[in-house]
């Protein structure tokens, strides 16, 4: 079975539509990543299958159950959302912003159990910032922030995890300690992860799965090598560009053309 | 070194985390607001030493003292402190549910809605022979009819698929707007002895506080802060946003629905029987902030305590400095709250 499928799924804002009469299947224990041009659906997408936003019509599936049927607790112990450049309130702890991923475990009464504990400092332990449990979050950097925000999402403790864009604003270097993270978190724990990436190579060295959105619906989807190439680019982003591999990992590395440094050669070859 | 304990009960049926900073913070607030309370039923025209007045609640003291106490100064310094405690309740709601330190129920247009209804209530209900004509004590039902009404029409106005926190605070401050107006208005066309009353009152006062008047709003607001504090747990939660919250399984929409109306209920109770306080509901909330950080589950007993010793010493020095003249309690707290408003708003333009 899958972890998500939708059937005939329509988004809309008001009377404009995103996304029409959508088909998808994300496979269990995998990485699935959605790429697609600025404004082509994928963050609404991935918001509507996290229930974020109603679809219009048709349904999405989770587990093989229609998410609209489930109560919202229940469809929290299963799947996780970490929306994009999320917020804490000023001089929240690490810990206080971990430990609101229990919710769904939790009640009234039962506000901290030895599970919950042992969830949250497994968390801490796996984005690695068990030594800043009692800093405030906005005292933090970029980095570390999303890492503790990783961690709420991994001490909800579900199969799925959606992600929004999960390196936004972030440097280079914290980007890929964000995706190694995570693909970790798939290797090591099989968690079925879904996010958008803006940045097409990352998203080819750490998706087993891609997924290109384009005119409301799904262009192409399968694996990096076999769904990357210069047409998709052509048509997903409307670019030229020239598909090479990644000499580090074998995988797909697009290299856009635009007329970079040739603008000065054309500007010279007027004047000659 | 952590601040935090565990508490686990009955093979683990009831477990906690406890911020034991908070706790002691909260302890030591326990203890100044017993301490003004004591001060403060001391003190008036006749002064009673502390120890007599400790000696009335335990029944001793002479007649005269038992009095003073018991009849005059008592009712209104616990008025004072339950209105303290369900405006800066409210306020750490609307805070919380607003996602926005600025909100108050001053400014949304709460306090307001309650006031004018007071106001209303005065002039239809008074005959020629300035009397009502109808018992006082559907005054404060008036009063938490309009809070209550004013409480559900915003919610109604900001409703856009769901309700969005900053149309609910820009509704708010058009509402507050209307609500001054509409006060104005009817303070001018009523009876010219109801309007110097309702002033008084619009201002906020605990003065002519009677046991009738503990007797409702105790058990009101004991009730209202329960509820408060189980919400707690999901304020948390909703102030990280609404993705985030949806995301681990809150009701966003029914979720601030309720903390819409207990926000309502409390300032709704206070306005009933202090009239409008006010900067309590802003002030209280800031400070407990900056005591114990933003974990609702100690940020509200502590604002909590922080506006009952707010009102209850504004009422002091209402009653004391200007004797025998009775300044209204909340001529001080805005006298304390404006600047404090003003040096909020100059701290986060820095940020």
């Amino acid at each position: 079975m899958h972890a998500i499928e939708t059937k005939d799924l329509t988004l809309s804002y008001g009377d404009s539509i995103i996304i029409d009469q959508l088909n998808i299947e994300i496979p269990k224990g995998e990485i699935t990543i959605f790429i697609g041009g600025n404004g082509c659906g994928k963050s609404t997408l991935l918001r509507s299958i996290a229930r974020l936003l109603k679809p219009k019509l048709g349904a999405v599936l989770l587990e093989g159950k229609a998410i609209s049927k489930m109560s919202t607790k229940e469809v929290a112990k299963q799947m996780a959302i970490l929306p994009q450049s999320p917020n804490a309130p000023e001089g929240l702890t690490v810990l206080q912003l971990v430990k609101q991923g229990r919710f769904p475990y939790q009640s009234l009464l039962k506000q901290w159990t030895e599970e919950d504990e042992q969830k949250v400092n497994d968390a801490l332990i796996a984005t690695g910032i068990e030594d800043l449990k009692d800093r405030p979050v906005d005292s933090l950097s970029g980095g570390q922030r999303q890492r503790a925000w990783i961690a709420m999402t991994l001490a909800q403790d579900t199969d799925i995890i959606l992600l929004d864009e999960p390196t936004t604003y972030l440097d280079m270097t914290h980007q890929i300690e964000i995706l190694d993270l995570l693909f970790e978190l798939n290797e090591k724990e099989n968690r079925t992860i879904v996010m958008v990436l803006h940045d097409l190579n990352l998203a080819c060295r750490y998706a087993h799965n891609i997924v290109a959105i384009k005119n409301r619906c799904i262009f192409s989807q399968g694996k990096p090598e076999n769904v990357v190439t210069r047409d998709l680019v052509k048509c997903v982003f409307e670019m030229e560009c020239e598909i090479s591999k990644d000499p580090l990992f074998g995988t797909p590395l697009c290299i856009p053309y635009g007329r970079g440094r040739n603008i000065h050669k054309q500007a010279v070859g007027v004047n000659a | 070194m952590s601040q935090n304990k565990n508490i686990r009960w009955f093979k683990g049926k009831v477990s906690f985390l406890l911020d034991t900073k908070a706790i002691k913070v909260f302890m030591i607030l326990l203890l100044i607001t017993a301490l003004v309370l004591i001060i403060s039923t001391a003190l008036g025209d006749m002064n009673i030493s502390p120890l007599s007045v400790i000696k009335v609640f335990f029944g001793g003291g002479t007649t005269m003292e038992q009095l003073v106490v018991t009849s005059f100064r008592l009712p209104r310094i616990l008025v004072a402190l339950l209105v303290g405690i369900s405006l800066a309740i409210a306020g750490g709601i609307l805070q919380g549910m607003i996602r926005n330190p600025l909100a108050s129920p001053d400014n949304l247009g709460l306090t307001g809605g309650a006031a004018v209804a007071v106001v209303g209530f005065l002039a239809f209900f008074s005959d020629d022979k300035n009397a009502l004509t109808v018992s006082i004590k559907w005054m404060p039902l008036a009063a938490f009819l309009g809070a209550a009404i004013i409480g559900i029409l915003i919610y109604l106005l900001a409703w856009k698929n769901g309700v969005s926190p900053i149309r609910l605070v820009l509704i708010g401050i058009g509402i507050s707007a209307l609500m001054d107006a509409f006060k104005t208005l009817m303070m001018i066309l009523g009876p010219i002895y109801r309007a110097s009353q309702a002033n008084i009152w619009i201002t906020g006062t605990v003065h002519g506080s009677t046991w009738g008047n503990v007797s409702i709003l105790l058990p009101l607001t004991i009730v209202l802060v329960t509820i408060a504090m189980i919400l707690a747990r999901k304020m948390n939660i909703q102030e990280l946003g609404d993705d985030v919250a949806t995301s681990v399984g809150v009701h966003v929409g029914r979720q601030r629905f309720s903390l819409m109306m207990v926000a309502t209920a409390l300032v709704g109770i206070s306005v009933a029987f202090a009239g409008g306080i006010g900067f309590v509901g802003l002030m209280a909330p800031h400070m407990a902030r900056k005591l114990v950080g933003s974990s609702y589950g100690a940020l509200l007993p502590v604002s909590a305590l922080i506006g009952g010793i707010l009102v209850m010493v504004a009422d002091l020095i209402g009653r004391t400095l200007f004797s025998p003249l009775e300044i209204p309690a909340g001529v001080f707290t805005s006298a304390i709250g404006a600047p404090y408003f003003i040096y909020l708003l100059f701290e986060t333009r820095k940020s």
